[in-house]
Order: structure tokens, then C-alpha cells, then sequence
């Protein structure tokens, strides 16, 4: 088992190498740069292909050709650079095509900074694009997750033939942490749609036309269906210290692993709270946020943005318990921050 | 007697659905016919683009990707590099390749993507009903451009085979036009040196093929060829641009 | 005698006019008696004995509606 210092950026790379990813497609943009880097010494050496395109636009309509032919495919990019691509991610919703899309995030709106962000939950995991999709976003949380939700990705991508995207906030794309290197994996599911030349079968068509309404009801009927069963079955999320918690704070990535510290100082001064950490965005975790809502006082949502994840924890919550929200842009705060914060929250409760 | 001249088996049975007298149909069949003599339908993938020929996955008897409009040759690119023995062609029309698609053609070029292109060229933008396009003449009336193209609001049409042909990474770039028979069979003939090219591994190829719109133009199909000879091919010159012999 | 006889699937024909334009023996023509299923007069051979089997009929044809044999 080895065990490598990583950076998260570097760790996800060689998650998606490890995961049999043959095609890195993509537009250099901080603080996603370094795993274009990493693919662009690494691909050539083990027969992959790697291009830097000419634009974000260009690099995810390269993840549009590159999935047709069966390959698993990856894209990483930031903010700005997964707006242009949201056309292209619509198509290769409706096209049914498997690929990983990895959002390192960064402040927003517009060029917005460099500084870490989670504030791309909303372009997330509400289609961002034009129609009717979903697409299945995950959270990591350390580099390790880096790498091992890579793997998941490209697993849950050819599973339900729909694009995956990782989004990480910058600080953990360049945090160097020791990473336990996984096992190649080396079984795939075999994909009779692709375009890869009609020998010996009839032609493979990819389209996204669907001009008939029959045919377009249809088709946005069968994607529906898809995701009702993604929902069914891939939520992921982390609970801690819940049992007993008066106070619930929910928060994602790298985020909730200092809030777990902030959780646990707050405990020793006496204050009952714990930590949901959602690992999908989508398909949310609302049945984690359901049971807190039966036994918990307060929910509060902690993001790196103006409030975005709270409306989804609003809406599981369904009115059962109050969802208060704390937000701070460009940083992850300190765990006193949020520490003080739940202090605040359990005085004015009178929970202390 | 023998049977000389067929409907190739590159094409399905399906009835295009241009209007009539459009080159498309022409153009359609001439891939098909090389792909059939070349042998290669069954490693062929094509990449149809967002205009009239969106449809053109309903024709083509091989593998067929639909692309976002432009994007043609970025599809196209990723996979002739991860499928480097199979042949890859696109086919695109004016707004699809010389608009919204000028980044990723002027880039496959430049990085000589083995792939083939082949560029009708009519000169504006059917589907949509007429307007004007990157190819417009200067002077010409169209639904966006009502006072005729005017060189100092709408600017000079692009000449993308010269364009391109200035580029290291172009094998074959060249012009024909389908409005009379000698320029029909030249084009199948560029097509076919266009795909060899692909084969030979020399680089970027693109066929531009001058073509009419006799809906839009408000001709009939006989004098849309007219228009053809009479007005494009002095601004769209034909011939070779660009050939590169293998070392 | 003819030497070429051309085959013609009507029901794909548009009229638009190219073959009958560039036959070299102009002897096709629209069927005015005829309207096809696309709600054209589709063409039709006039002289039959006169074709060559040149095949630029079905060149110049962009709907596939012809076929051509030759000796």
C-alpha cells in the first residue's frame, strides 16, 4: 500500500489515470492548471491522448468526440471556464455520454479572483445548461477523496452513462497531503453505442436532435427515469457526532473538515453539535437532512459563498426546523470562526 | 447492360430532405461514392453539422456524430487522436465553420489534425432562412444584411481556403464547386484526394465546395448553378491551395 | 438501338431540373401527366433510343432518383 504526498489537483489526476482515463481535454485556467500538467506528462507515456484546446468550448466538445468512442474522458477546469462549457454539457446529457468535468473553483462572479470558492453549487447541480438534466456533481474533501472519487466518477459516469463532475474548492486542489495510491482498475463495462466505425454492426448514431415531440418526450422522459434511480441509489454523505446533535452545521469539501474541528471545540465547551458533510451534491442527501430535522433544534449551513447549498437543505428540511446560513467568500475560515459562530447560535437558543 | 451509376452503399435508403435542386444531395453522394471506392465505410466516423445537413446522421450509411454548432472539428479531434486508424470527416456549412466554428477550424488546422473537412459554401445561412454569413458577398442582399454587405459596416467575406492553406499543419486544401458536371466530377476527385491525404497521415484537409441555396437566393436550381459561376467562383477562386507530397 | 437506359425512382424526384438542364441529349422532361408523392412532376425519359448511358444525369441528380446501366 503506497502511501505518496500529493497535491489534491495531482491526486485527482492520477485517480482518473488509475481509473483507466485515456483523454484529458482541457484549458489552462487557475487553480485547475497543474492537473492539465500532470496529464500532459503522464498520457503520452501510457498511450493516452492529451491536447490543450483552443478554448474551454473546444475542450468539452473534444469530451463529446472522445466519450463516443468509448474512452474515458476528463475535462478540468474553473469558474469561468465551466460556463462555456454548459452547452457542451447539455449536449453530452442529452447524448448520454460518460466523462468526468472537474471543477477547481475560484471566486465569482465574472473573472472574480483566484482565492477558493464554493459559489459554482448553484451552476452545479442546476443544469447550468439549457433543458431538462441532471448531472451527478461530487464533493471530496481531502486529496485522498481527490483521488478516490476520480475512480467513482468514471465508474458512476459508465454506470448511468451521464457526465460526472468533481467540484473541489482551489485550496484543495493544491493541498499536499499523503494519499494511499489505489489499485488500477482493470475491469470496464462494455459499450455497444459507440462510434467507433460500423464494422461488423449497424452505424451508430450520437445525436441530440429530437425533433419530433413524441421522440423529444420521450427522450426527456428516459432521462428522468435515469435520474430518479441515480437518486435512489448514489447518495453519499458523512455524518458526524449526529446522535445526540441540538445543532447541525452542513457543509461540504474541504470546508466541512475544518468545521469538523470546529464542531468538536464546540463540543468541549459544551455545545451538542454535528457535522453533515454531503459527498454528492447531486443527488443531495435530503434523507440525511430529513432525520436531523426530527431530532436536531437548528440546521446551519456553512458555504463559501452568499448561500447557495442552504436552499437544498431548505428545501429537504421542508419547514421542520429552522436553516440559518454563514457564508464567507475568497477563504475557508478558521475553525474558531465557526466555533464562535455555534457558540453564538447555542446561547441565543439557550441551549448551553 | 451493366449498371453503371448507383445510389452508393455508403448512403441509406433514407429521401434527403433538402429543398429541391440543393447541393447537399450532390455533395452527400460524392463522400459516399469515396468512401465506397476507398473501401472504408466501416472505419469511417462523420461529424455532421448544426444547418441544413443536422440531418446528414440520417444519410450517411456509417458511424455519425451530430456536433453543437461548430464544434465539428474539436469532436472530430479528439477522436482521430484516440482512434488514430480510423478515418474522420466533417461537413460543414458557412455559419458552422466560418462563424461560430472559426476558433476550432482555424486550430485543427494548426495542429494538423489528420482529419477531413469538407466546407459547402453557399454563401449564407439556409436553415435559419437566409442571412447573411462570413461568405456573403460584398453587395449581396440577404435577410441580415437587407442594404447588401457593405465593406466598412459588415466588413470582407473570408476566403477560408486560402485562410487555412497558410497553415503548417494543412495537407490538402482546396476548392471546387458543384454547378456544372466537369466541376462535379473535380469534386469528388478533391474529396478523394482529401480522405487519401487522411490515410496518409500528412495532416489537416479540407475541401471547400461552392455551393448553392436556390430557396434563399430566390432561384430556381438551374440558375442558383448560374449564380454559381457567375458570382462566387470570381471572389472563390478554384484550384489546389495547398498540397503537401510525403517526404 | 440505346445504348444506355436510365431507371428513375420517381417518388424521390423534386423536379428541381438539373438533369433535364445538363442532359447533353435533352431528351428528359417533366411528366406533367404525373405528380409524384412529394407533389412534384417528377422526370421522365423522353427518347429513350437517344441515351447514351453518359450517366451525367444522374451526376447532376441530387436526390438519388436515378440509376444508369450502359452496354
Amino acid at each position: 500500500m503506497k502511501k505518496v504526498l500529493m497535491k489534491g489537483n495531482e491526486a485527482l489526476a492520477e485517480g482518473a489515470l488509475i481509473a483507466g482515463c485515456r483523454g484529458f481535454f482541457g484549458y489552462p485556467i487557475t487553480p485547475s492548471s497543474e492537473i492539465a500538467e500532470y496529464m500532459a506528462r503522464k498520457l503520452p507515456k501510457i498511450g493516452g491522448a492529451f491536447i490543450q484546446a483552443e478554448s474551454e468550448l473546444a475542450a468539452i466538445n473534444m469530451i463529446y468526440g472522445g466519450s463516443s468512442t468509448g474512452t474515458r474522458v476528463m475535462t478540468a477546469s474553473s469558474g469561468p471556464g465551466i460556463s462555456l462549457k454548459q452547452e457542451g454539457i447539455s449536449f453530452i446529457s442529452d447524448a448520454e455520454l460518460p466523462c468526468l468535468i472537474v471543477n477547481v473553483s475560484r471566486g465569482g462572479p465574472g473573472l472574480g479572483g483566484i482565492q477558493p470558492s464554493q459559489a459554482d453549487y448553484f451552476q452545479a447541480t442546476r443544469g447550468g445548461g439549457h433543458g431538462d438534466y441532471r448531472i451527478i456533481v461530487l464533493a471530496p474533501s481531502s486529496s485522498q477523496e481527490m483521488m478516490d472519487l476520480a475512480i467513482l466518477a468514471f465508474e458512476l459516469a459508465d454506470k448511468y452513462r451521464t457526465p460526472v463532475m468533481i467540484m473541489a474548492e482551489g485550496t484543495l486542489g493544491n493541498l499536499m497531503e499523503p494519499v494511499i495510491v489505489r489499485e488500477a482498475v482493470t475491469e470496464f463495462p462494455d459499450k455497444p453505442w459507440v462510434t467507433t466505425g460500423c464494422v461488423g454492426r449497424k452505424p451508430n448514431v450520437i445525436n441530440t436532435l429530437h425533433l419530433s415531440q413524441e421522440e423529444l418526450e420521450g427522450r426527456n422522459r428516459h432521462l428522468t427515469e435515469k435520474y430518479r434511480m441515480i437518486s435512489e441509489n448514489e447518495k453519499r454523505a458523512e455524518s458526524f457526532l449526529l446522535d445526540d446533535a441540538e445543532i447541525v452545521v452542513v457543509a461540504f469539501g474541504l470546508l466541512a473538515r475544518i468545521i469538523k474541528k470546529s464542531v468538536m471545540e464546540a463540543r468541549k465547551k459544551g455545545v451538542k453539535a454535528g457535522l453533515i458533510r454531503p459527498v454528492t451534491l447531486w443527488p443531495f442527501p435530503d434523507e440525511h437532512i430529513q432525520a436531523v430535522s426530527r431530532t436536531a433544534r437548528i440546521i446551519l449551513s456553512v458555504e463559501i459563498n452568499m448561500g447557495q447549498m442552504v436552499e437544498d437543505i431548505r428545501l429537504a428540511a421542508g419547514g421542520k426546523i429552522p436553516v440559518e446560513f454563514y457564508g464567507r467568500i475568497g477563504f475557508t475560515p478558521n475553525p474558531e470562526e465557526i466555533t464562535r459562530q455555534l457558540l453564538f447560535i447555542a446561547e441565543r437558543e439557550g441551549l448551553l | 447492360m451493366k449498371t453503371v451509376f448507383k445510389k452508393p452503399e455508403s448512403l441509406t435508403d433514407a429521401k434527403f430532405h433538402y429543398c429541391p435542386g440543393c447541393t447537399h444531395g450532390i455533395i452527400h453522394r460524392l463522400i459516399a461514392e469515396c468512401l465506397d471506392e476507398l473501401k472504408i465505410r466501416e472505419q469511417t466516423i462523420g461529424i455532421c453539422p448544426v444547418g441544413c445537413s443536422v440531418l446528414a446522421y440520417e444519410y450517411f450509411n456509417c458511424d455519425m456524430l451530430e456536433a453543437a454548432h461548430g464544434r465539428a472539428p474539436a469532436i472530430a479531434t479528439a477522436m482521430k487522436r484516440l482512434l488514430p486508424d480510423r478515418y474522420l470527416f466533417t461537413y460543414q456549412g458557412d455559419g458552422d465553420l466560418a462563424s461560430i466554428g472559426m476558433g476550432e477550424i482555424v486550430h485543427a488546422s494548426l495542429r494538423g489534425e489528420k482529419i477531413t473537412v469538407i466546407f459547402v459554401n453557399n454563401t449564407l445561412y439556409g436553415m435559419t432562412g437566409g442571412q447573411m454569413a462570413p461568405t456573403t458577398l460584398l453587395g449581396q442582399v440577404t435577410t441580415t444584411s437587407p442594404y447588401g454587405r457593405s465593406k466598412d459596416w459588415e466588413g470582407y467575406p473570408a476566403k477560408m481556403a486560402e485562410l487555412l492553406a497558410q497553415n503548417e499543419g494543412s495537407a490538402y486544401i482546396c476548392r471546387t464547386a458543384v454547378n456544372d458536371p466537369p466541376n462535379v466530377v473535380k469534386t469528388k476527385r478533391a474529396i478523394k484526394k482529401a480522405l487519401q491525404t487522411q490515410a496518409r497521415g500528412l495532416g489537416f484537409s479540407m475541401v471547400e465546395v461552392l455551393s448553392t441555396c436556390p430557396t434563399n437566393w430566390g432561384l430556381s436550381p438551374v440558375e442558383a448553378m448560374k449564380w454559381v459561376e457567375e458570382n462566387m467562383i470570381p471572389y472563390y477562386p478554384l484550384g489546389e491551395f495547398k498540397v503537401k507530397e510525403e517526404k | 438501338m440505346a445504348r444506355g437506359r436510365v431507371i428513375f425512382s420517381a417518388d424521390r424526384c423534386k423536379a428541381c431540373g438539373l438533369c433535364v438542364e445538363f442532359c447533353p441529349k435533352n431528351i428528359l422532361v417533366f411528366d406533367d401527366h404525373t405528380i409524384n408523392v412529394l407533389g412534384f412532376h417528377p422526370v421522365m425519359l423522353l427518347q429513350p433510343d437517344e441515351c447514351t448511358g453518359c450517366g451525367i444525369c444522374g451526376l447532376m441528380c441530387p436526390d438519388l432518383v436515378i440509376q444508369v446501366e450502359r452496354e
